[in-house]
């Protein structure tokens, strides 16, 4: 067994940020490349400890762009690769992403977030990354977001993003957080021999015949890697499905529709919710990371005092997972948002109910983590 | 009639559209036919041979031949070649890049690469202009010359390009010219062969832009100078200072031998990896 | 033929010494104005045209310098080796 197993085993007390580093590794990333900063600092100190010592490489490179660039050039060669930032990083980040959503380059993004906007907060909890991870980059493009609330759902979140960055062929998002991402819980981790674990699907053709994006009914390409034989071009280009630049309008449509349908088409497959007491509620908490924490409480709290209120924690969210909120939008005439930001994904929220259920707000951005108390006051307030 | 081939056919990708994008003239393509013989000169597998380039005239090259090739966002092909490189070190990667893209926004990444000793060949054409967006000045145009962004006299300084890649500690740093295209490519295949960052700054002609800005003729003429004011380094050395007063020092300007990245992580891997 | 003698080319063949991809030509004029020789010339479209085909040694630095590899030079063959006459 080596160190992380053992560890495993003995039911650790385990950092998030630790967490994360690990499910990478039991995921199978063999690169990191990343720049240091606050609150996400301990993820790259994990990998440049524990990378080399299953084979893998980690580098330190001179800035985010530059670490960004780089998982994708090692993505490219069949590498699993990560890189983890916070906001500023995660902004400067933005231009690769957009290369990496355009030119479908398999990998994982962690934004463990602070306060911001800019320098903001460093060691201070914010959830005001929601809208940048679906729309921080230029130009149309679908993102898949992962936000975990403990220790445990670093692990298997970041696990899961690196399977879902490998069947989709796009990069995917890790929303994490300063309270997450430091905080230590004891953990259950899964056996790793019990993981799945999802690799890129491989070219059946002859090189000649390779189409690097290739359209297919399910609108994601099998990938080949550099080295192997099929010498094919990578571009950020709007390209044709041989990877060649075009200017052709069929063409252009073609290549955007395959970007939205890869994703879009899948939902069902990419998004994951939780719920808890919603059975007969006819009121629902909705709330993620860290503030899921506290909503899980509070709606124990309000069910005490009888009110018929459950929880809704979406793990993903973007997609947005409009086909659950709409199933239960009939059950209920009261949503209440709670986010660690002035309000993003209320205006999901918003979009989907359409005036079905009555949408109300509750938000913290003082950077501190929002209590039970305020959740269930709000809730009693709101009812 | 019999129809002959140049070596560079064999590398040139069928399914691309021929003549290239490039201006009548321009050097690019010079300077492309210089490294596809490098490549078949050395013997090398085309497999693992990655392009790999960032936004510019220069930087469309790559999509022209059939390697492993990668066109990446302006500024940051070393970037990029550099996780390939780590990733999978048996890749032979070449960077091309020009002088707006590796000097201006991909300055940082440019110093780094240097720095790190990563085995790349970076290969950057300077043309001494921005060409493909119409005619900016850039970090290689020379005080008081024009561009578009410059229409009064260019007031800043160029870099002397092989100075801050050895200063940012590239062990290897050549400079050639697209008229001497001989001398071009073994220049390139040194640099390939070289274990370590290299670099080969190859002067060329932007007539279109910079030329006609800066009245210095067409393709020809621009190509004339540089065989008139290129001087080979080992010539140079035994020539006073006044005969050196405006020319370019070409060749291999600095070789040294300094431990390369990928074999210095190997050994960390060697050392730490846990027997399972 | 005598042996050790150079073969000497027919009018057809000098003519052939040289061949333009003419779709590929942008008649930039760089083969011809570098020509050591001065054997190339352009003809009234901008294509270079092996004018002085004696002139031509297959020096191969038009096509060296080509930006678009639109003209390739036969390869120089071998000369025949002198004989030992026993």
């Amino acid at each position: 067994m080596n160190q992380d197993t053992k560890n495993i085993a003995r039911g650790e007390l385990l950092q998030g940020n630790e967490a994360c580093a690990r499910g990478a590794i039991t995921a199978g990333v063999r690169f990191f490349a990343g720049y240091p900063i606050t609150p996400s600092t301990e993820i790259a100190e994990y990998l440049a400890r524990n990378l080399p010592k299953v084979g893998g490489k980690f580098i330190q490179m001179e800035d985010e762009l530059a670490s960004m660039a780089a998982i994708i050039g090692a993505s490219l060669t069949g590498t699993k690769a990560m890189t983890a930032t916070s906001g500023p990083g995660f902004s400067l980040m933005q231009e690769n992403i957009g290369y990496a959503y355009m030119a479908e380059v398999p990998c994982v993004v962690v934004d463990v977030q602070r306060g911001g906007p800019s320098t903001g907060l460093p060691t201070k909890i914010s959830q005001s990354d929601t809208m940048q991870a679906r729309w921080g980059t230029h130009g149309d493009y679908y993102s898949i977001a992962l936000a975990p609330s403990s220790v445990e759902e670093c692990f298997t979140s970041t696990i899961q993003a690196v399977n879902l960055s490998e069947k989709y062929r796009t990069p995917v998002i890790v929303l994490m957080d300063e309270v997450i991402g430091h905080m230590r819980e004891k953990v259950n981790l899964p056996d790793p021999k019990q993981i799945k674990i999802i690799d890129r699907e491989k070219p059946t053709v002859p090189p000649d015949w390779y189409q690097h994006f290739e359209i297919n009914p399910h609108f994601v390409s099998p990938m080949a890697s550099f080295g192997e034989g099929y010498r094919f071009n990578v571009t950020g280009l709007t390209h044709d499905p041989f990877g060649f630049p075009t200017g052709q309008p069929k063409e252009i449509a073609d290549k955007l529709d395959k970007l939205k349908n890869k994703i879009m088409h899948h939902a069902d497959d990419i998004i994951q919710v939780r719920d808890e007491l919603m059975e007969n509620a006819n009121m629902a908490v909705f709330a993620y990371g860290a503030a899921a924490r506290a909503a899980r409480q509070a709606v124990r709290m309000a069910r005490q005092k009888r009110i018929k209120v459950g929880l809704i924690q979406p793990l993903t969210i973007w997609p947005f997972p409009d086909t659950y909120l709409k199933s239960v939008l009939e059950q209920l005439d009261l949503i209440l948002v709670v986010e660690l930001n002035q309000g993003q994904l209320v205006l999901e929220v918003e979009r989907v109910s359409c005036g079905k259920a009555m949408v109300k707000s509750l938000n913290r951005y003082d950077g501190e983590l929002i209590t039970p108390e305020q959740i269930f006051n709000r809730i009693k307030e709101v009812r | 009639m019999e129809i002959y081939s140049e070596i560079t056919h064999k590398y040139l990708r069928t399914k691309k559209r021929f003549p290239n994008v490039w201006c009548a003239g321009c050097g690019i393509g010079i300077a492309l036919g210089a490294i596809i013989r490098a490549i078949d000169k050395l013997s090398l597998d085309r497999n693992e041979v990655v392009m790999v380039s960032g936004i510019g005239c220069s930087s469309r090259m790559p999509v022209y031949v059939d390697f492993n090739t990668l066109h990446t966002t302006h500024g940051r092909a070393l970037a990029f070649a550099t996780g390939v490189k780590l990733a999978k070190p048996s890749m032979k990667v070449i960077v091309i890049t020009g002088d707006g893209d590796a000097l201006a926004i991909g300055g940082n990444h440019f110093i780094h690469a240097c720095r790190r000793n990563i085995n790349i060949t970076t290969i950057l054409i300077n043309n001494r202009i921005y060409g493909m967006t119409g005619g900016q000045y850039s970090p290689a145009t020379p005080f008081m010359k024009f561009g578009t962004t410059a229409p009064y006299g260019n007031r800043e300084r160029d870099f002397d390009i092989p100075m801050l890649a050895q200063t940012a500690g590239a062990p290897f740093v050549a400079r050639g010219t697209v008229y001497h295209v001989v001398q071009l490519q073994k220049l390139v295949e040194a640099a390939i062969v070289k274990k370590g960052f290299s670099l080969v700054e190859v002067i060329s002609q932007c007539h279109t832009l910079y030329g006609r800005l800066n009245k210095e003729g067409g393709a020809v003429e621009m190509m004339t100078w540089q065989k008139e004011h290129a001087v080979p380094i080992e010539a140079a050395k035994n020539l006073p200072p006044e005969k050196l007063k405006d020319k370019l020092l070409t060749g291999i300007l600095w070789n040294v031998d300094i431990p390369e990245y990928c074999e210095e992580y190997d050994k960390i891997i060697a050392e730490t990896k846990e027997v399972n | 033929m005598p042996d050790g003698a150079e073969q000497v080319m027919t009018e057809k063949e000098e003519q052939q010494k040289v061949h333009v991809f003419e779709a590929w030509c942008k008649k930039c004029g760089i083969c011809v104005a570098f020509c050591p020789t001065k054997a190339l010339t352009s003809d009234k479209d901008g294509l270079p045209v092996l004018t002085y085909p004696e002139k031509c040694t297959q020096c191969g630095m038009c096509e060296l310098r080509c930006p678009d590899f639109a003209i390739a030079v036969r390869p120089k063959e071998p000369k025949e080796t002198k004989k030992e006459s026993k």
